[in-house]
């Protein structure tokens, strides 16, 4: 009996997924894709350049700031407990409005509403900092985004936004990492473009940087009007690939080339 | 009556073959496709391969960001789309021509982006609104480089 639902399953496949799009057991972190050398950097807390933002967030996160004087760790308590897995399920639905937020913009909530300071700039090292913290503490869960009912339509818009082929060279996202997620571009492998890292050091960069960061780079790749930071279209192309990798452990910090 | 209209169709695309494109905002210069092909060069006048090469394999053009070919010189060419080797054995000058101009005429659900043309396009960066990715004189260029590779 169950092997015969499994086998209705296994035939309905092609029809639940679209043209392309990468079934739960063929989705491959970035990390598979890496020369064993940055997988090392990845692999040692040691050698991993993104620690530094982690120590930098956990030193943050005990700081008072803002009118209120409070410190995160004053409502939140140990972020290794109360942060738990909260990375894995971002975006996420903000009832105040009415739209999914990301991590990032959860905690410039957090900051302008509860502790009555500003909002950290995109980018900038104390909010990748503070990020870079709370992701960590999400190390090796299983993705688990989108899963509020509420969130259905934006995940629907990011996943067109995928789709869409726009710039002047013409591509969708869904052309590269979907359709050619094996091949290379230019030499560079081209990846599942999975958001399981973030936020990530990127030698390229020699920074830490942001998923959005990231996604501007390949919006600007097709020269097509990068998203601002912070947009909904930025927040909805996040859900999406939150969603599509549902499942994939989370790495963060990671490292890519 | 089914033949009457299979009729009109063939001389609406006799038509539509045979009147240039418009040029639009006066970017770019009128071209007819003529068959599978663009049998008349873009500037009037031939291209030079030596250009032409190093066109391709400049990462601006984006040629070897998907391709490779024989460029041992280097590293880094994509394999997203088929060798360059030999495409002159392959394909006429005035293919070629068309393939560059708007590759989507061969394959509608090509990867491949059309060069010179700058309708159907969305949300592009503005400072590339407008503009071809390559100007005629870039197109001949190439074309001449292809034309040159044979097996
Ligand atoms: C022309 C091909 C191409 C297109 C189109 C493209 N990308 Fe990428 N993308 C790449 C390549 C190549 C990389 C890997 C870059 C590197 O590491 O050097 C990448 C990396 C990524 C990553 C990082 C994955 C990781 O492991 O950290 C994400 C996420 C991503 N892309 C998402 C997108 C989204 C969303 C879009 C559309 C808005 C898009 N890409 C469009 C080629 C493309
Ligand atoms: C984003 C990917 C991409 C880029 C960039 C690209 N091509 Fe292509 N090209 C393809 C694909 C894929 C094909 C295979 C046929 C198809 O799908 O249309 C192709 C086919 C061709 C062919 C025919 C090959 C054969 O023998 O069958 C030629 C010639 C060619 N391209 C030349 C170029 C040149 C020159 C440039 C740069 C000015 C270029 N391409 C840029 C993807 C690309």
């Amino acid at each position: 009996m169950k092997r015969s639902i499994a086998f209705v399953v296994l035939l309905m496949m092609p029809y639940l997924l679209r043209a392309g799009e990468i079934p739960a057991t063929g989705r491959r972190s970035g990390y598979s894709f890496m020369a064993p050398d940055t997988r090392a950097m990845q692999d040692d807390d040691t050698a991993n350049p993104g620690m530094l933002w982690v120590m930098e967030g956990e030193s943050l996160w005990a700081k008072q700031d803002g009118a209120s004087e409070k410190a995160c760790a004053d409502c939140h308590g140990d972020a290794r407990e109360s942060m738990r897995g909260v990375a894995a399920r971002y975006p996420a639905f903000d009832q105040v409005l009415g739209r999914p937020v990301d991590l990032e913009q959860a905690i410039n909530l957090s900051r302008t509403r509860h502790q009555q300071a500003s909002p950290l700039a995109h980018e900038s090292r104390e909010l990748l900092a503070l990020e870079a913290y709370i992701a960590e503490q999400s190390r090796g869960m299983p993705i688990a985004a989108g899963a509020d009912p509420q969130l259905a339509p934006f995940v629907d818009k990011g996943r067109e936004l995928f789709m869409t082929r726009e710039g002047q060279l013409n591509l969708s996202c869904a052309n590269c990492h979907d359709d050619n997620w094996d091949k290379r571009l230019a030499g560079s492998a081209i990846t599942q473009g999975q958001p399981t890292g973030y936020p990530l050091y990127r030698l390229e960069w020699q920074s830490l940087g942001s998923l959005q960061r990231r996604l501007r780079g390949c919006v600007t790749g097709v020269r097509a009007q990068a998203f601002e930071f912070g947009s909904p279209e930025m927040v909805e192309l996040e859900l999406y690939l939150m969603t599509r990798a549902a499942g994939m452990p989370i790495e963060s910090p990671a490292v890519r080339p | 009556m089914a033949s009457s209209i299979a009729h009109m169709i063939r001389v609406l695309l006799a038509i539509a073959v045979a009147l240039p494109v418009a040029s639009r905002a006066g970017e770019l210069q009128d071209y007819a496709v003529i068959g599978d092909g663009i049998p008349a060069s873009l500037t009037g006048s031939p291209g030079d391969a030596t250009r032409g090469r190093a066109l391709v394999l400049d990462r601006a053009s984006t040629c070897i960001l998907c391709h490779n070919g024989p460029f041992p010189e280097t590293r880094f060419q994509g394999d997203l789309a088929p060798s360059l080797t030999g495409a002159g054995s392959r394909w006429t000058a005035s293919q070629l021509r068309l393939r560059l101009v708007d590759a989507s005429r061969f394959n509608p659900e090509t990867i491949m982006p059309s060069y010179y043309r700058i309708d159907g396009l969305q949300r592009v960066a503005k400072n590339w609104q407008g503009k071809p990715i390559l100007s005629a004189e870039q197109i001949e260029d190439i074309v001449a480089y292809l034309v040159s590779l044979r097996d």
